[in-house]
């Protein structure tokens, strides 16, 4: 299969470790559906609020729901968990974002594994053409995910107030390098490097175009390190829900300005 | 000095089989220099290809350790002492003799490529183009076709789409063309049907390779993918096209 001697196996393992990980806790802590909400924290895998259901230990007030209290169609044996609204936003922007798809291809389908390294037998290779054409909408996962970018900043904009009196806690630094992380992630995406900039073949030409250069080689910047930015916000998103539950659940303290 | 072992593959298109070699590798040697030690004192019949020694004619590509590299620039210190070292043709191309195969098929692939066709010139005769319009092409233009991106390509290496895909040296030369700011031609439809953009999943090997560090990926069929995007799957660009004549 290879005659490769070094540890080429390493890298594709590691990835499924990781996103197996991340893939059991997320779904675990979207089911939970209670202890999103600490002081003026928001977990982020529960924002945007849509409804919320009071009962549960650890919720929201209501205030912060978007559309009011915890519908009454919802089929009784799904949790009232609000992140089951959202969730797949996020979710369905990084399954086809490009160095996602290299990753998962790579290390779960093994289309190859490494460079290299026959890959796994199958009966025909098609790419992306034919079932995996609906990669090619990339680009209209990353318009909600921009809008949730911007929405997690508001949360923790928020979050610096707690019952309307500024402070700071270790949870609102937790929340606003989880916005910022996103953030680079984001809009270092490719399909956003070729939207506004990369799909001009003349970036002279007028103010307009030069103006979308300048953008298109900031984007660039960060798409350089795609692939890093992918992992670090993944990890840190990840680690907010979990320091936001810890706090709600009372098993760790938060250090903060308020004195609770 | 304890001389080295090298598992050289010898053979050509009707089969072949490793053969070992033991060598001495003096200071600063690289792998090419060990080939032609072996050549000048051990097998007078060891074929190999090569050019510049300089890493810039990209006639030397083998695989080493199995993976594909330019063996003129194959350091022998960054391999351990006690290690076997193995040489072996590229692997996706027919074979024609010991390390060297037919790359033939890429020059074929190069052809199919419609040539740069320049718009008309500007009124006084001049054409124009800034160097920030063409930086994105300069890092294309890098290339010394040494096809080691084309080898480890697994839609040609392992799958042997040769008829689909044109493979990621020609699809940076594509990309190229199409962003080039005087280039006419729209390349677009053969880039996804001719030449078969949809069928690099971006696993980014070539780039990984790429003696040049050319962002063959990110910088070339990623962005070719997002101009096929533009053309047939964005429904949002088909309605500025054709509804509202913009160009999209
Ligand atoms: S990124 Fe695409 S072109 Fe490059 S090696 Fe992978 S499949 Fe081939
Ligand atoms: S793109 Fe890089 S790897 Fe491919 S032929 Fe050119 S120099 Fe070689
Ligand atoms: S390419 Fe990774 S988010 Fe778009
Ligand atoms: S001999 Fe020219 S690149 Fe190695």
């Amino acid at each position: 299969m290879t005659h490769r001697k070094d540890a080429w196996w390493i890298a594709p393992f590691l990835t499924v470790l990781g996103f197996g990980a991340f893939i059991v806790y997320t779904t675990w802590a979207a089911l939970q559906g209670e202890h999103y909400w600490y002081g003026s924290y928001l977990s982020p895998f529960y924002s945007p609020l849509l409804f919320i259901d009071s009962s549960a230990a650890g919720a929201a007030p209501l205030e912060h729901a978007w559309f009011g209290s915890w519908p009454t169609w919802w089929p009784a044996m799904l949790p009232s968990s609000p992140a089951l609204f959202i969730l797949m936003f996020p979710g369905v922007f990084r399954f086809t974002c490009y160095y996602y798809r290299k990753a998962y291809y790579r290390s779960f389908v093994g289309t190859p594994p490494a460079c290299a390294v026959g890959a796994l037998p199958r009966k025909s290779y098609l790419g992306e053409t034919a079932l995996l054409l609906f990669q090619n909408f990339h680009r209209y996962a990353l318009y909600p995910a921009i809008a949730f970018v911007f929405i997690l900043y508001y949360d923790a904009v928020l979050a610096f107030f707690h019952d309307g009196r500024f402070g700071i806690g270790v949870g609102t630094v937790i929340l606003l390098t989880n916005a910022t992380l996103l953030g680079c992630y984001t809009f270092g995406c490719h399909s956003f490097r070729h939207l506004v900039g990369g799909r001009l073949n003349c970036f002279s030409c007028d103010k307009q175009t030069q103006l979308r250069y300048g953008t298109w080689k900031r984007v660039s910047c960060l798409n350089e390190r795609h692939m890093m930015w992918a992992w670090i916000s993944l990890f840190w998103v990840g680690f907010s829900d979990l320091y936001v539950r810890l706090c709600s659940m009372g098993i760790i303290h938060d250090f903060n300005t308020w004195g609770f | 000095m304890a001389k080295r072992i090298f598992n050289i593959w010898r053979g050509d298109a009707t089969g072949g089989r490793f053969v070992e070699y033991h060598t001495d590798v003096d200071t600063g040697m690289v792998v090419l220099d060990v080939v032609h030690r072996i050549q000048a004192e051990q097998a007078g019949d060891l074929s190999c290809r090569w050019n510049c020694k300089a890493g810039k004619c990209g006639s030397c590509s083998m695989e080493i350790d199995g993976k594909p590299r330019l063996a003129c620039m194959t350091r022998m210190d960054t391999f351990s002492p006690s290690a076997t070292v193995t040489l072996q043709p590229l692997r996706a191309f027919p074979i024609l003799k010991d390390l060297v195969t037919d790359v033939s098929w890429n020059y074929q692939q190069n052809k199919r490529i419609p040539p740069f066709r320049p718009r008309p010139r500007d009124a006084d005769g001049r054409y124009r183009m800034q160097q920030i319009d063409v930086d994105r092409i300069q890092e294309f233009r890098k290339c010394i076709e040494c096809f080691m991106c084309q080898d480890v390509c697994h839609v040609l290496r392992d799958h042997s789409r040769f008829d689909t895909f044109v493979g990621p040296r020609f699809m940076i030369r594509l990309a190229s063309l199409a962003m080039h700011p005087l280039d006419a031609l729209d390349r677009i439809p053969a880039v996804r049907k001719e030449f078969g953009s949809g069928m690099c999943n971006i696993t980014k090997c070539c780039t990984e390779v790429c003696p040049e560090q050319i962002s063959i990926t990110d910088n070339g069929i990623i962005p070719l993918k997002e101009r096929v995007v533009d053309r047939f799957f964005d429904p949002l660009m088909w309605v500025k096209r054709n509804l509202l004549r913009r160009s999209a």
